[in-house]
């Protein structure tokens, strides 16, 4: 059979699946739609949360960017999942004592104040949009290369899924589709690693065999002979990066903190019946994550030694064209790869260098990496499926935010105070709707900088929420004026250098540029500390947090006497 | 108030705090301090075919953090157990 018949029976397959299980899980009230009835067991909201977690830029480009960057690479390793053990230690339990429905919903509570909420509301909604946008790119890409169809046929069916069964299930049927998702795409994503491993050092694990010696009887290591090649290419050695400490200590920085602020990672902790529960969903969600982060920096090391070889050639002259492998045609007509024969001997080269003929795109390094390795039909099928489920289960849990955050925070807690549990149902589901209309928009006509949006979204999300949650719980003194003052400052600092660098002056995007040597996707460690600071000294001159409030903070310290979720 | 006495709320909350600083210096130094800062000091080490600190970036860092959770959870349940605050 073809890979495009089999693609589409895998694909159709796992939605079949992803639809029955949502109309096994329906919704009935709000407590259900936002927080699952607060039900769900931590072994599974683990894997829901590594699902909701893993997006298609986990799936799809981080063992690229990986593969791309070397050593520096590893920002995204260690900063996408140290944030677990902040959530886990730090927020989760506390969060989960306090027991409501949303971030806005706590910092309203917490600080006593609307304009808190009103802040707190307008920071999720921007935070989740622009999410939203970066995985429907995903899905694009995804099903133009495996089924062939239209971008904008892919969009919209990647995203009527989502809909139907957030609609239909709200977080109830989230969590579980989820699950299922999670499975997915763990295998997807696991299998050709095993098997590209085994052909090129004849280990089983990934995690161990990129560290090994290679197979073709060399005796060399796989890691040294990629730093041999890579500078012999002009390329930076694969084990040392090229950025300053500094920098890659304040991008670590920021991805740590803004994980553990971001409000579509941190809700997955309301649907848990306990507080001991939620501590365990955070060490099961990093188990899971664990699974594809690990493998990760395996696929994107040894995909770019066979990469190296099958464009170079064993003796490193170039390969002759007609005598491409049929990857190099099937990714060329996606664009992702190109050839320019500057020299015109007909053999492709790809360097870092002036002989550079070359462009690899590194959104083919997962999506690719089975063809690059001969791998049978059936598995680059199964990495199209695991691409899609990637994509799918994130945007419906950013979708679930969207609609929370205007139904719940908006609607019910400020503007429209009076309405029922049934019609505050209906708004969400309308919400949800308005949502994914955008997100298709976004998916069908993408922003050119969605991908550094998406970065910046943690820088955001540390400068903002990450302080004023830990402020809240760990400093019961901390009162209204602090926190708002810190968030304004926090989240503008940050914004004004990312936009100032990026989108206003971006020739001046260098190092020398930046301050201390800071790039924008690490200044949300700077905007964070800034938010930190202004909070304490507004508190030293203001009044503190008033009797009511820290009782409340002292009661969600332990976890005895924690109920449901609630809105109310 | 659910403790015997304002006293074992303090100490409660003494000792959560005291394990998860604990824990959280063992998160800062295997990433920033091993995987970053010592970097290339640890990268004369080789470490099963990997240089040391470059193992610790993209591996060994992620299994401490598992590591570190899982003590948590254990830690603190045995915390709420000993001043009576778990939950049936």
């Amino acid at each position: 059979m073809d890979i495009q018949t089999l693609t589409f029976i895998v694909v159709g397959l796992t939605f079949a699946l992803y639809i029955g299980i949502a109309i096994w899980a329906r919704a009935g009230s709000t407590n259900d739609f936002y927080v699952a009835g607060g039900g769900v067991p931590p072994v599974a909201n683990g894997m829901a949360t590594a699902a909701d977690w893993m997006s298609a830029a986990s799936f799809i480009s981080m063992a690229g960017l990986i593969s791309m960057l070397g050593y520096d690479g590893s920002v995204y390793l260690m900063g996408w999942t140290g944030g677990y053990v902040l959530l886990a230690l730090c927020l989760a339990p506390y969060l989960r004592k306090f027991g409501k429905f949303t971030v806005p919903d706590f910092i309203g509570d917490r600080y006593y104040s609307q304009t808190a909420r009103t802040v707190a509301v307008i920071c999720a909604i921007l935070v989740s949009f622009t999410y939203i946008a970066g995985q429907m790119r995903g899905v694009g890409v995804v099903f133009s290369r495996f089924l062939e169809v239209d971008i904008t046929a892919g969009v919209l069916i990647g995203m009527a899924m989502v809909y139907f069964y957030t609609l239909l299930g709200g977080m109830k049927g989230i969590t579980y589709t989820q699950v299922a998702q999670y499975c997915v795409l763990a295998f997807a994503y696991t299998v050709p690693a095993v098997f590209i491993t085994m052909q090129m050092t004849g280990h089983f694990l990934p995690q161990t065999g990129f560290g090994a010696t290679l197979a073709d009887g060399s005796g060399q290591y796989l890691l040294e002979r990629l730093d041999g090649l890579s500078t012999e290419l002009g390329f930076a050695p694969y084990t040392e990066g090229t950025k300053s400490g500094l920098d890659v200590f304040a991008i670590t920085m920021a991805l740590m903190v803004g994980t553990a602020g971001l409000p579509h990672v941190i809700i997955r902790f309301f649907t848990v019946p306990k507080v001991r529960d939620a501590r365990r969903s955070g060490g099961w969600a990093l188990v899971f994550i664990a699974v594809v982060y690990t493998t990760a920096p395996a696929i994107a090391s040894i995909t770019k030694v066979n990469i190296l070889n099958t464009l170079n050639g064993p003796d490193q002259q170039g390969v002759l064209y007609e005598d491409a492998p049929s990857w190099v045609t099937n990714w060329e007509r996606t664009g992702l790869i190109t050839w320019d024969d500057h020299n015109e001997d007909g053999r492709m080269f790809y360097s870092n260098d002036e002989r550079n003929e070359m462009h690899v795109d590194a959104d083919i390094i997962v999506l690719a990496s089975p063809e690059i390795a001969s791998l049978p039909n059936w598995v680059v099928a199964l990495v199209a499926a695991g691409g899609v489920a990637a994509a799918l289960s994130t945007s419906a849990g950013l979708l679930l935010v969207i609609s929370s955050s205007v139904s719940h925070d908006l609607l019910k807690r400020t503007l429209m105070p009076n309405i029922s549990d049934r019609q505050e149902l209906f708004y969400a589901r309308v919400a949800a709707g308005v949502a994914v209309v955008i997100g298709a928009y976004f998916g069908i006509n993408p922003p050119g900088f969605v991908a550094q949006v998406v970065a910046f979204a943690f820088g955001l999300a540390a400068a903002s929420f990450f302080p004023a949650i830990i402020l809240g719980i760990f400093h019961k003194r901390m009162n209204s004026t602090g926190a708002i003052a810190g968030m304004v400052v926090g989240i503008i600092f940050t914004l004004s250098y990312i936009i100032y660098f990026r989108f206003i002056n971006p020739a001046a995007d260098t190092p020398e540029n930046w301050w201390f040597g800071i790039s924008p996707e690490g200044i949300g460690t700077v905007g964070m500390l800034l938010n930190f600071i202004v909070a304490l000294t507004v508190l030293k001159f203001t009044k503190e947090a008033p009797k009511e409030i820290q009782d409340l903070v002292e009661s969600i310290r332990y976890p005895k006497g924690a109920g449901a979720a609630t809105g109310h | 108030m659910a403790f015997e006495s304002e006293d074992h709320a303090k100490a409660y909350w003494k000792e959560n705090l005291a394990l998860m600083i604990k824990l959280l210096i063992v998160w800062f130094t295997v990433s920033f301090g091993f995987g970053i800062i010592l970097v290339d000091w640890l990268n004369q080490i080789t470490f099963f075919g990997f240089k040391l600190g470059f193992w610790f970036a993209q591996q060994g860092a992620i299994y401490t953090f598992i590591v570190l959770i899982f003590i948590y959870i254990h830690q603190m349940n045995k915390l709420d157990k000993k001043y009576k605050v778990d939950e049936e």
